[in-house]
């Protein structure tokens, strides 16, 4: 292994005190899965909550006169229109349409609040400085960033904080835990009902132990992580999106709203738009291989005539479905659900067919309209 | 214990006469994780010594299986398609991989009794 110098997030010690197997991800030694496993850590998740470090994810506000407009030159979310208090998934997009990386954008008042991949924060904010001026885009290296998600997230989280168990899906709020002032989002990456916890660093391992003394919670590691996103469908930055991919392709169109549609103003404006009304070549598609086979990212997928035609970007084992999982690239006409098609593992060509995407249903807490 | 060896890869054969039970050791499966899939050699096929024989996937990866010694495949633990996690619970025993016919016990001397495998693995676990 490279003698690379890891960081640690301020949860470090903990980790190491659950008994953790770390590894080193984006320049951090990070969990991946504590004694549990990461099968266990995964269905514990869907059937209770756990708590995942996130530290090593960017956490960038963003400030000044008119921060909304100007951000939005550089993503095709609506952010102008964003409420304060809601939170929106997009990306920064380069001139031809590709993803520099994807995001949650939080308005909060006056000023945005990014959590941005650990791969791709230092590219992200060299490019927003760029952008938007050096003095509008703060790191705040200050903070960690706590998961905690599951069904029972909203009735734990409320033994510490009342009113978090309101909170819409996709919200953000200021609230106080135990006299620490934090920033709270009902959101995450598992697919389930949930939070992202922004805290001061040095009141991070006292929030999290907290959380891991109730009875519902157990700690999950990036291992879980993974494979609950993969069910979710979501898109790991780096696997199945970058700057080879655009938005629509990946089929993300659901995260440019109708007004970014009509007006563009975002880099990558004139494909994405002609990709919205004309539809990509290529598109992201959920993979049900059959039987336990897994097929990881890169395996070749090749149609039912041997012709290779795309690639999976992401695949791995189901621990929900106990089935092998995948997501990956095929052309357009092949993308809809239950096509057959074929995925060459070490050489041999496997069945599979497209599926539709989430693998394993959405449970947000979804607020009534 | 003692008619047992292991290779560096982390295999591990069990020799009763002239036949041999391989499988991965516990420190595989304990370094590998949640084992999901097991691909296993066909009956009949001639493996090579130090060449793969099978392919083994926890959730995290997928890693070779190297044949400790070279034989002909006679049997194969047929219920690791349903249940791969019994690699898991139990490595050395009712998760072993396969049963091969030897083709030349003297390959057996190039493993590691069980002391130097302890050994090598303790070295291992600073790494």
């Amino acid at each position: 292994m490279a003698e690379e110098k890891l960081a640690h997030t301020p949860l470090y010690a903990l980790h190491q005190s659950l008994g953790a197997k770390l590894t080193a991800f984006a320049g951090y030694d990070m969990p991946v899965q504590y004694p549990a496993g990461i099968i266990a850590e995964h269905l514990h998740t869907r059937a209770k909550a756990s708590l995942f470090d996130v530290s090593h994810m960017g956490q960038v506000v963003l400030s000044g006169a008119d921060i909304a407009a100007k951000f939005e030159r550089l993503v095709p979310a609506d952010i102008i229109g964003l409420g304060s208090g809601r939170v929106r998934y997009t990306m920064l997009t380069n001139e031809r349409g590709g993803i520099i990386d994807d995001l949650m954008a939080a308005k909060d008042g006056e000023v945005l609040r990014l959590v941005v991949n650990a791969s791709r924060k230092a590219e992200d904010i060299a490019h927003m400085r760029g952008a938007l001026g050096e003095g509008a885009v703060t790191y705040r290296e200050d903070l960690a960033l706590i998961a905690l998600q599951g069904p029972a997230a909203a009735v734990v989280l409320a033994r510490l904080v009342r009113g978090v168990e309101a909170m819409a899906f996709m919200s953000v709020a200021s609230v106080d835990i135990d006299g620490v002032a934090c920033h709270v989002t009902r959101s995450g990456y598992t697919g389930e009902d949930g939070y992202e916890i922004s805290v001061p660093s040095d009141a991070a391992e006292k929030l999290a132990r907290r959380l891991l003394a109730e009875p519902e919670v157990a700690p999950a590691g990036l291992g879980a992580r993974d494979t609950l996103r993969l069910e979710a469908g979501l898109c790991l930055y780096g696997n199945d999106i970058d700057e080879s991919t655009t938005p629509i392709e990946a089929d993300l169109a659901w995260t440019i709203q109708k007004r970014r549609r009509e007006e563009g103003g975002f880099p990558g404006d004139t494909v994405i738009r002609r990709e919205l009304t004309q539809g990509a070549s290529r598109r992201r598609v959920g993979i049900k291989p059959e039987g336990r086979q897994i097929a990881r990212g890169h395996t070749p997928i090749v149609d039912v005539d041997g012709q290779e035609i795309g690639m999976v970007t992401s695949g791995g084992f189901s621990p929900s479905l106990e089935g092998a999982i995948a997501m990956g690239y095929v052309p357009a006409v092949v993308a809809a659900p239950g096509t057959d098609l074929r995925l060459s593992v070490r050489g041999v060509a496997r069945p599979a067919q497209t599926a539709a995407l989430p693998f394993v249903p959405h449970r947000y807490h979804l607020s009534p309209r | 214990m003692s008619n047992i060896r292991y290779t560096k890869d982390h295999e591990w054969i069990r020799v009763d006469g002239n036949e041999a039970t391989i499988g991965i050791t516990d420190f595989a499966q304990n370094q590998l994780g949640d084992i999901v899939f097991v691909e296993l050699p066909e009956i009949g096929r001639k493996i090579e010594k130090g060449k793969e024989a099978g392919v083994v996937e926890s959730v995290k990866a997928a890693s070779e299986v190297y044949a400790p010694v070279s034989g002909e495949v006679t049997a194969v633990n047929t219920g690791l398609a349903d249940d791969p996690a019994r690699v898991n619970a139990d490595a050395m025993g009712e998760g072993w991989f396969y049963k091969i016919q030897l083709a030349d016990a003297k390959e057996l001397g190039d493993l590691m009794d069980e002391a130097a495998y302890k050994a090598f693995t303790a070295e291992q676990d600073k790494h």
